[in-house]
């Protein structure tokens, strides 16, 4: 059989175990994981560089504004954050353009999960609640952002954003784990995290796993554990926490969608790729537009396969769609703090 | 009552070996004076094409040697010639008509010569080559490295050894394999150098050398596509720019004739002529 | 909508101001050519652009006669520093007028405006830049103390790369002392012409640099005038064969930078991604119309299909189209002429049994086009696999070991550049070392810049450009070629025609 055929045929877990050649142990996902072909980052920055100098303008830029904004995890990461703070945010997200009623909706907003009860609550009918329309509710959890914690309290910080409705999680992965090899520990980790993010219906939370590629450092390490968590399950990766720099960089998230697109060729499975942190102006934005869409396809550029993880973004965007809608440059009084 | 000498056969050195010309032709070395001295092998086309053939076997190892070897081999050319120098002075004497002093100050500086060259086979590359400070993440060196097969015109004129050595010498440091083409009227030292060159640890196919006409001989290697670069030093009686449009045709290196007391000067010059200069980039990424 | 059908977004060409009529350069001035017009035309829509001047051999004489001029008069009492300022003028004023030079280029050769605009016009400055810091430091060259320049240089540039190639060779030339007559291709003049302006505002002596136009007849007459002492040419082997034929027997010191079939040799172990990007960027740049273009992929046999499929797959993305437009990958081929040769030899690889696939893109009603094309089950004796096709044609070949990718990339008369793709560094290092080619790209392709040297092995051509010995090609030792034992230094290139006693056979040669 075929290593694709493989992929193609068999339930999750069997096909990842049948991938590794045994359990997820240290050795054999070392070995799987250092089989994967090498990165040269001076090639891959070019590369970068080459779809950042794309020109996008006009009718692709007005599409790709909008699109920005139904991408947007809109996100408030604070030890300060309150239920005002919280409320304030989701009103942003359900209007980000007071004077624009077909400005589009955010995807979704990203709260610690003590938060999340309060996210809910504000956003009410715009809450997606696992639907396909409104406003998703994402927690980041598991002791986000260093990770630092027994699985027991990860698992429970998990448990705790899904029960009170949480949509999405945001979980870290042990860089300390990865970092000195143990890779079946950050592989366990993910499998369970998963687990505890399943709803008493059976349905569960999509998980979001944050490589937070600013600690991993290598090219090569980010590709590693691109793949050691779609092969445990992710839904999602995502580069950063936004805590540590540098956070998302285009070749870093170039690097995780050409993972993203060697699992569809495998598996054809779409995975989700989230750049979060550092991403503040369209014209980066739109950079990352013209990467997913030539290396992954466009029908990635929907919020179920791609999300910013971004607070200060939504304003920039929607300052450049002022401009694009009037004619003239607008100014940071025209749009709304949240 | 005195012994009947035994006259020695003179023949090609091709590939480490001493055949016959496949053509079976002989020509007639004369001394000074016009005594006959011996039978030369008279070198055909199809022996130059053989001497191309075991010049390009020889091309891999010989370039592929380290430096330091070359260096040592080239080196030991120089001691060998030192323990023959006796019959090296003889020949010249006979052959060119010079006395012991003037045929002893040449053969003393065609053995400096190999031994100024060998010093050179590890350091010319530091020399001629260069780190290159390129804008970008990029490691980047040039160096040169041996052209490949070097055919080669003796001086016809001069001294016939320190000729020979000034031409060969400098072609070898950094690699190339010889085919040249010996002084035609006065080949005697260039043949013993040949046997010098086969006892010594310069491997076969190295250096070959033909005895015979240049006027005959050169027009084939110049056109040879198999040969990599032309040395005319000792062509400028011939009709040298014919043979310089013949090396044309696969865009051969050439260096054109030199006459006068200052042709073929030991200059670092000579062995870099014989290469190429490779230019390498590497990526340069921490992450 | 469809957002990779990116909306149109074309460089605006206000910023060119274009004459009707092009003379020819010489003695500082632009003067009326004696042959007959011509149109320079824009290959994306075969409009004309401007009527360039014809020289005829009375211009090439004239040319010779101010560049000698010029170098026997104010060009030779000038300082190296105040050389050197003159070149600094010119690499500051070609960045002023970067995207004017970048605009005039695209369209007057067909390439992208994003390759003219990042690569070509950045290393024009480059060029220039680097070459001025020269002019006062000939000592350091490699040839000894107080080498001395050669005199007037004749130089011949080919369509690729118009302007960039014109700085290589102008820069070194006139670092180094020399004065020259320049000709640029018969089909991309324009920015020879421009150029030409820039070295008015430089406020350059006059006759320093002569810029003649015309086809390969003024060429011809440039190269073999009694009155030139060096003469450098990019182009085809068969042009560069011809001037070696013509210069021999005179004094002419000679560069040549001639054709080239590159193996781009990737590992099973390679990164694969960037692998793919550097066999994209090897043979598609610029149409292909690259003499180092990686037109030859070996691939290791165990990755083959995995490597075909991802690259077709990369290459569906490429956007063929309007080189004026920003998004642009792929521009016009850069004539009629060849085009048509392009077509002749994948219609041979097809003949002869290859494979061809072909990238499926809209090809513009007008100008000259040619979508990317790769031929697979191609074997060492198909002509697609020896010969130059100077398009976006790649023959892909494949190999079992090391040895054996070695073998399949000398297994050709060129020389002249080579890639490989592989994640172990020693490997790098002794692939490297056995690949008789003048530049090699270990894990990147098509990268270029004024400090590191160019050129080929074999009938690649001799000489080189860039660096060091791009500078000592233009120059020649204080007193006779070689020194004694002890001030021996590095030398110039392997050519020189040193002064020699000729037969008087030999002068009559020189002269036909």
């Amino acid at each position: 059989m075929t290593s694709r055929q493989l992929a193609t045929r068999m339930a999750p877990r069997d096909r990842t175990l049948a991938m590794l050649g045994g359990e997820a142990t240290d050795a054999n996902l070392r070995r799987y994981l250092h089989g994967i072909p090498g990165v040269d980052a001076v090639g891959l920055e070019q590369r970068a560089a080459d779809l950042g100098s794309r020109s996008i303008k006009t009718t692709s830029k007005k599409w790709a504004l909008d699109t920005i904004i139904r991408l947007i995890d809109l996100t408030t990461l604070e030890g300060a954050d309150t239920r005002g703070k919280v409320r304030s945010l989701v009103g942003k997200a359900m209007t980000p353009d007071a004077g624009d009623p077909s400005c589009p909706r955010v995807a979704a907003v990203c709260v610690y999960g003590d938060m999340v009860p309060h996210a809910v609550e504000a956003l009410g009918a715009a809450h997606s609640a696992g639907t396909d329309s409104g406003i998703n509710v994402a927690a980041v959890a598991t002791a986000f952002p260093s990770g630092r914690s027994s699985l027991a309290v990860k698992l429970a910080d998990t448990a705790d954003a899904v029960a009170a409705g949480a949509d999405e999680i945001d979980m870290v992965i042990d860089r300390g784990a990865f970092l000195s090899g143990n890779y079946g520990l950050v592989f366990d980790e993910i499998v369970a995290v998963k687990e505890a993010c399943r709803r008493p219906d059976g349905t569960h939370a999509h998980l979001k796993v944050i490589l937070e590629t600013g600690e991993l450092n290598t090219y090569d390490n980010v590709r590693r554990a691109s793949w050691l968590a779609i092969l445990a399950g992710g839904d999602f990766i995502k580069t950063s926490t936004g805590k540590v720099a540098p956070a998302a960089t285009l070749p870093v998230t170039l690097s995780m969608l050409e993972v993203v697109r060697d699992w569809h060729r495998l598996t054809g499975e779409k995975i989700g790729v989230k750049p979060a942190g550092g991403i503040r102006t369209s014209k980066d934005a739109i950079k990352y537009l013209v990467t997913v869409a030539e290396t992954v396809g466009e029908e990635w550029l929907e919020p179920h396969l791609f999300r910013f993880g971004a607070s200060s973004l939504l304003n920039d965007v929607l300052l450049q769609r002022q401009k694009m809608t009037t004619g003239h440059y607008s100014g940071p009084d025209y749009v709304t703090i949240d | 009552m005195t012994r009947l000498a035994i006259p020695k056969t003179y023949k090609l050195y091709i590939g480490g070996k001493f055949p016959r010309s496949e053509s079976g032709r002989v020509y007639e070395i004369l001394a000074k004076k016009g005594d006959f001295l011996a039978n030369a092998a008279k070198a055909s086309r199809k022996d130059a094409r053989e001497a191309v053939v075991a010049a390009r076997a020889a091309v891999g190892g010989w370039s592929g040697a380290t430096a330091y070897n070359r260096g040592q081999v080239l080196y030991r050319i120089a001691e060998l010639l030192e323990g023959r120098r006796a019959q090296f002075v003889d020949e010249i004497m006979s052959t060119e008509g010079v006395s012991a002093a003037a045929a002893s100050a040449q053969v003393d500086e065609a053995i400096d010569r190999w031994v100024w060259y060998a010093g050179w086979a590890d350091k010319y590359v530091q020399v001629a080559g260069n780190a290159n400070p390129v804008s970008g993440p990029f490691f980047n060196i040039s160096v040169p490295e041996p052209t490949g097969i070097v055919a080669i015109v003796a001086p016809q004129t001069g001294g016939s050894l320190l000729g020979l050595v000034s031409a060969v010498a400098p072609a070898l440091v950094a690699g190339n394999t010889v085919v040249v083409i010996a002084n035609e009227t006065m080949p005697l030292s260039a043949i013993s150098l040949s046997e010098v060159l086969a006892t010594s640890d310069v491997p076969g196919g190295v250096v070959n050398i033909l005895t015979g006409s240049p006027a005959e001989i050169a027009p084939w290697l110049a056109s040879h596509a198999d040969v990599n670069a032309l040395d005319l030093l000792g062509a400028g009686s011939l009709d040298w720019v014919d043979l310089q449009i013949a090396a044309a045709e696969t865009l051969k290196r050439v260096l054109p004739p030199e006459n006068g007391p200052d042709a073929a000067t030991p200059s670092v010059d000579r062995i870099v002529a014989f290469t190429e200069t490779k230019t390498v980039w590497h990526t340069k990424g921490l992450i | 909508m469809n957002f990779l059908d990116y909306a149109p977004a074309p460089e605006s060409q206000a910023i060119l101001n274009l004459r009707s009529d092009y003379g020819l350069f010489i003695d500082g001035q632009f003067v009326a050519g004696r042959g007959t017009p011509f149109p320079t035309i824009n290959p994306a829509t075969e409009k004309p652009i401007a009527m360039i001047a014809n020289a005829n051999d009375a211009d090439v004489d004239d040319a010779v006669a101010a560049a000698r001029r010029a170098y026997n008069g104010p060009w030779s009492r000038l300082s190296g520093s105040d050389r050197g300022k003159y070149l600094f003028r010119i690499a500051r004023l070609v960045q002023e007028r970067a995207r004017e030079l970048a605009v005039a280029e695209s369209l007057d050769n067909g390439k992208p405006i994003k390759e003219s605009r990042d690569v070509d016009v950045p290393l024009v400055a480059a060029w220039f830049f680097y070459y001025a810091g020269w002019a006062d430091k000939l000592d350091h060259a490699g040839l000894g103390p107080n080498p001395a320049s050669l005199g007037v240089a004749a130089q011949v540039i080919p369509w690729n790369f118009p302007l960039l190639m014109l700085a290589w060779k102008i820069a070194p030339a006139l670092a180094a002392g020399n004065t020259v007559v320049l000709k640029p291709a018969e089909t991309t003049s324009l920015t020879a012409m421009l150029f030409a302006e820039i070295l008015q505002q430089a406020d350059l002596p006059a006759g320093v640099v002569n810029i003649i136009t015309g086809a390969g007849n003024t060429g011809q007459a440039l190269v073999n005038h009694p009155d030139v002492n060096k003469v450098a040419f990019t182009g085809s082997t068969a042009v560069g064969r011809a001037i070696a034929r013509s210069v021999a027997g005179t004094d002419k010191k000679l560069t040549l930078e001639l054709g080239g079939k590159a193996a781009n040799i990737v590992f099973d172990d390679a990164p694969i991604d960037q692998a793919i990007e550097g066999i994209v960027n090897g043979i598609f740049f610029n149409q292909g119309h690259v003499c180092c273009a990686g037109s030859r992929l070996l691939v290791q046999e165990s990755i083959h299909d995995e490597v075909l499929d991802r690259l077709k797959g990369r290459i569906s993305t490429l956007r063929l189209g309007d080189p004026l437009d920003k998004n642009t990958d792929i521009g016009a081929i850069n004539s009629a002429a060849q085009l048509k040769r392009i077509t002749e030899l994948t219609a041979m690889g097809e003949q002869e049994g290859a494979e061809r696939w072909t990238a499926d893109c809209a090809i513009p009603e007008n100008g000259f086009w040619f979508a990317p094309t790769i031929f697979t089950n191609v074997s060492t004796s198909h002509r697609i696999a020896r010969d130059e096709i100077f398009g976006p044609v790649l023959s892909v070949l494949t190999f079992r070991t090391p040895a054996e990718a070695i073998a399949k990339a000398n297994n050709t008369p060129y020389g002249l550049s080579a890639g490989i793709w592989t994640d172990k560094g020693s490997r790098i290092l002794a692939v490297a070392d056995k690949l008789r080619a003048g530049v090699i790209w270990a894990n990147t392709f098509n990268r270029f810049d004024p400090a590191s040297p160019f050129g080929g092995y074999k009938e690649s051509g001799y000489g080189r450009e860039g660096g060091r010995p791009g500078l000592a090609a233009y120059l020649k030792p204080a007193t006779s070629r070689h020194r004694s034992v002890t001030t021996a230094a590095p030398a110039a290139p392997a050519v020189s025609a040193a002064p020699a006693a000729k037969t008087p056979s030999a002068r009559k040669k020189a002269a036909k």
